[in-house]
C-alpha cells in the first residue's frame, strides 16, 4: 500500500464541487439552443484516512456524478477536490477542444479506483479473468511474466474466489463473482481511495450480504478509504461510518450513520427513513410513515429556493425564494434546511 | 383442500418446465398455493426462484416453445384456467384477471397514446362506446394519482416518469375491477420514496375493488409490510408458506432464515458482520440432489442430499418443507 502523506489531514476534501452537463433543449436533438443540467450543485464533504463515506439519494439526485467528479472521471465546473493535499482538479490540461488528463492524474489512478454497479456491463465479455486483471498491472508496468500471474492468483484469493478461474470468461460467472472480480481488477494496483457505486444493487438478496462484508473486511485489511454509494439507506448504514444524504445536486444533511438513523434532522432524510421496508410485519403496522408525495423535480428547472420544497410537508415561504446553508447543528452533524434549530 | 368457493385462486401442483439448449429447466416445479378474496398473497424469492414464471403460466403468458404447456391445475373459481384454449383465457386477461410487471416502459406500447391503451381495455371487454371508454380512463388516471389526467391520457409513455408510468400500469390493470391482480416486481425499478406511494396505492385500491393481489417480489421488507401471507419460492418450488406474522416471527425453513438475517436492517443494533448465505443460487438447468437448497444449508445431512422433503405442518396456516423441521399435526 502506497499511503503517503500525512495521517491527521483528510484523504480527501471537496469543496463546492459542480458538475453541469449541457443537454439539447426539450423538442430536438437537433436543435441549437441547449441547457445546462446541474447534476452536482455545490457538494463539499471531507474523508478522513481509513473511513467509510456513504453517498445516498434517489435516482438523478447526483450521488454517482459526485462519485465520478471525485476521481476526475467528469471533469467538474466548479469547486476543488483536493486528494492528500493535492489539487487533482486541476490535474487536466486542454488538446484542442477538449479536456484530458494530465500525467499527474494518470499516475493517481493507482491510488484512486472505482468498482461498478453492474457486473456484467464493466467485465470486458471477451477478456480472460486473467486478462481483464492483468490490465491494470500492465498498463503501470508494476509486475511482470510470473509475478504477474502470482499477483492475480493472490487478488482472486483476497476477493474470495478459486485461483484457477482465471482462464475463464465473465459468462461463466454469476453476479456475484464478477462483482468479485471486479472488485479484485479495482485492488490490483494497491490504491487506498475507492469509489463504489452502487456494488450491491445489481445483486441477489442472498449474495448482497456477501458482498458488503467483503467491502468490510478488504477495507479493514487494506485500510482503504471507501466511498460508497447507494439508493438503499439500510445496506448503506450498515457499511459507513459517516452518511450524507442527497438531493437534486446538493447534500442536505450529513452526520455518521448512527446519527442518521437514529436523529435524522431534515425532512428528507425522515421522509426517506420512513420509506425503507423493514423486514418486521408488527412493526411495519406500527410505523410512522411519512409518505412524500410528487416525485424528484427534473434538475433541468430546479425549484427555487430549497430544492425540497416542492415536496416538503413542512416548508415555508421562505423555503420557496432563499436557498438553505449547509449548518452544522451538532458535532459532525450538518442540515441543509431553515426549520432546523 | 375443500375451501374452493373461499378461494378465488388455487394452483395444484403446477409445474412448468423449458426446454433449453442446456438441457430441461424446471422453472416452476410442483407448486401449490391458494388465495383468498381481497387477500395479499407474496411470493418471495431471488432470480430464477420461479416466482414469475408461476404467475405468467397462471396468465397462460408463458412463451410456448421454449415453455411446454404448464401441468397441474389452476383453479379460478371453479374453471381451471390450465384448460382453457387461447379465446377463452383471452376472454379472462386485463377483465378478470390482471398483472403489472416490474418495468412500465417496456410493458406499455411506446407507439400508443395512454388514451389509446386504456381505452382499449374497456371497449373489447366491456363494448365501451369510445366516450364513455375514454372518461372511465381519465377518472381511473385521476384514482391512481395522476395529475391533469384529462390532458395526460394523450400523451405518449415516455412523457411519464418511471412511477407514474406505474400508476397508468396499475390504472389499466384495474380498469376493469379484475378478481385477481398479479404484480410482479412492481416497484423494484423505483426510488424509495415512489415505491411507498405505489405500495400504498395498491393497498388502497385493493381495498376499495375487493382485488386479490399475488404480489412478486425480493424485498422481504416490502412483503412484510404489504400481504397477509407469504409464500418462499426456491429454486421452482415453494419451501415455506404461512401467514405473513408467523413466517417472519417463526420461520422454519433455512433458507427463509438466511433470507431474514442476511438482510440490513435500519430498526435494529448494528452487527458487525452480516449473516450471509454461503454459495450460490443453483442452476435449475442442473438441480443438485434432494433438497436443492442442501449445498448452501448448514443443517444438511444425507437425508436431504438423497430426498426431496415433504411439506410439513407446522400450525395450521403455516408449512414448510425442510427435513429438519419438527412436524406439529
Amino acid at each position: 500500500m502506497n499511503t503517503t502523506g500525512k495521517p491527521d489531514t483528510p484523504l480527501l476534501d471537496v469543496s463546492d464541487l459542480a458538475v453541469e452537463f449541457r443537454v439539447p433543449s426539450r423538442g430536438s436533438v437537433f436543435s441549437e439552443d441547449s441547457k445546462d443540467i446541474k447534476a452536482v450543485d455545490g457538494v463539499s464533504f471531507s474523508m478522513a484516512r481509513g473511513e467509510t463515506l456513504g453517498l445516498v439519494g434517489e435516482s438523478g439526485c447526483g450521488k454517482s456524478t459526485t462519485g465520478r467528479a471525485v476521481l476526475q472521471l467528469v471533469r467538474p465546473t466548479r469547486g476543488h477536490v483536493v486528494f492528500d493535499e493535492e489539487p487533482i482538479h486541476e490535474f487536466w490540461r486542454k488538446k484542442g477542444q477538449k479536456w484530458v488528463w494530465d500525467h499527474r492524474l494518470l499516475d493517481l489512478r493507482r491510488r484512486m479506483q472505482m468498482i461498478f454497479q453492474d457486473p456484467f456491463a464493466s467485465l470486458n465479455p471477451r477478456m480472460t479473468v486473467e486478462t481483464i486483471l492483468s490490465e491494470p498491472l500492465r498498463n503501470f508496468d508494476v509486475v511482470q511474466g510470473t509475478q504477474r500471474r502470482e499477483k492475480i492468483q493472490h487478488l482472486l484469493m483476497t476477493v474470495g474466489m478459486d485461483p484457477r478461474c482465471m482462464r475463464r470468461y465473465p459468462h461463466e460467472f454469476s453476479g456475484g463473482q464478477r462483482q468479485r472480480i471486479g472488485i479484485a481488477r479495482a485492488l490490483a494496483l494497491g490504491p487506498d481511495f475507492i469509489v463504489a457505486d452502487e456494488p450491491i444493487s445489481a445483486l441477489d438478496v442472498s449474495i448482497q450480504a456477501q458482498i458488503m462484508n467483503l467491502l468490510s473486511e478488504l477495507r479493514e485489511k487494506l485500510g482503504l478509504t471507501l466511498l460508497f454509494i447507494a439508493h438503499d439507506l439500510a445496506a448503506i448504514r450498515h457499511v459507513s461510518d459517516r452518511i450524507a444524504v442527497m438531493y437534486l445536486g446538493r447534500i442536505v444533511e450529513l452526520a455518521d450513520a448512527q446519527t442518521i438513523v437514529d436523529r435524522p434532522q431534515h425532512p428528507y432524510t425522515q421522509a426517506l427513513l420512513s420509506a425503507v421496508p423493514i423486514p418486521d410485519p408488527t412493526r411495519e403496522q406500527s410505523r410512522q410513515r411519512t409518505v412524500l408525495s410528487g416525485e424528484m423535480p427534473s434538475p433541468i428547472n430546479p425549484p427555487s429556493g430549497c430544492p425540497f420544497h416542492t415536496r416538503c410537508p413542512f416548508s415555508e415561504d421562505r423555503c420557496r425564494t432563499e436557498v438553505p446553508r449547509m449548518r452544522t447543528i451538532d458535532t459532525g452533524h450538518q442540515v441543509a434546511c431553515h426549520l432546523v434549530e | 383442500m375443500t375451501t374452493r368457493d373461499e378461494n378465488i385462486l388455487e394452483v395444484c401442483n403446477l409445474r412448468t418446465h423449458f426446454r433449453t439448449d442446456d438441457g430441461l429447466v424446471k422453472a416452476v416445479d410442483g407448486v401449490s398455493f391458494s388465495v383468498k378474496r381481497g387477500e395479499t398473497l407474496g411470493i418471495v424469492g431471488e432470480s430464477g426462484s420461479g416466482k414469475s414464471v408461476t404467475c405468467l403460466s397462471a396468465m397462460q403468458l408463458v412463451p410456448r416453445p421454449p415453455a411446454s404447456h404448464p401441468t397441474g391445475e389452476i383453479y379460478f373459481g371453479n374453471t381451471d384456467l390450465l384448460g382453457l384454449t387461447e379465446h377463452e383465457i383471452e376472454k379472462l386477461r386485463g377483465e378478470r384477471l390482471a398483472m403489472i410487471f416490474q418495468d412500465p416502459l417496456t410493458s406499455l406500447n411506446p407507439y400508443l397514446t395512454i388514451a389509446r391503451q386504456l381505452t382499449e381495455v374497456l371497449e373489447v371487454h366491456r363494448g365501451a362506446t369510445p366516450t364513455a371508454a375514454r372518461r372511465t380512463s381519465i377518472e381511473m388516471l385521476e384514482r391512481v394519482g395522476i395529475p391533469d389526467a384529462a390532458e395526460r391520457i394523450d400523451q405518449y409513455p415516455h412523457q411519464f416518469s418511471g412511477g407514474m408510468r406505474q400508476r397508468v400500469m396499475i390504472a389499466m390493470a384495474l380498469l376493469c375491477g379484475p378478481e385477481v391482480l398479479f404484480a410482479d416486481e412492481p416497484t423494484t425499478a423505483l426510488d424509495v420514496t415512489i415505491q411507498a406511494q405505489i405500495l400504498e396505492l395498491i393497498k388502497d385500491l385493493q381495498t376499495a375493488i375487493g382485488t386479490a393481489v399475488v404480489l412478486v417480489t425480493h424485498d422481504l421488507g416490502v412483503v412484510a409490510g404489504t400481504t397477509d401471507r407469504v409464500a418462499v419460492m426456491y429454486a421452482g418450488r415453494i419451501v415455506e408458506e404461512g401467514t405473513t406474522a408467523e413466517v417472519f416471527a417463526n420461520p422454519q425453513h433455512p433458507y427463509t432464515r438466511g433470507l431474514l438475517e442476511s438482510m440490513p436492517r435500519i430498526d435494529t443494533p448494528l452487527q458487525k458482520t452480516l449473516y450471509a448465505i454461503p454459495g450460490l443460487p443453483p442452476d435449475l438447468g442442473n438441480l443438485p440432489t434432494g433438497c436443492p437448497f442442501h449445498p448452501r444449508c448448514g443443517l444438511a445431512t444425507d437425508q436431504c442430499r438423497k430426498t426431496y422433503p415433504d411439506s410439513k405442518t407446522v400450525s395450521s396456516t403455516h408449512r414448510a418443507s425442510c427435513w429438519e423441521v419438527e412436524a406439529n399435526e
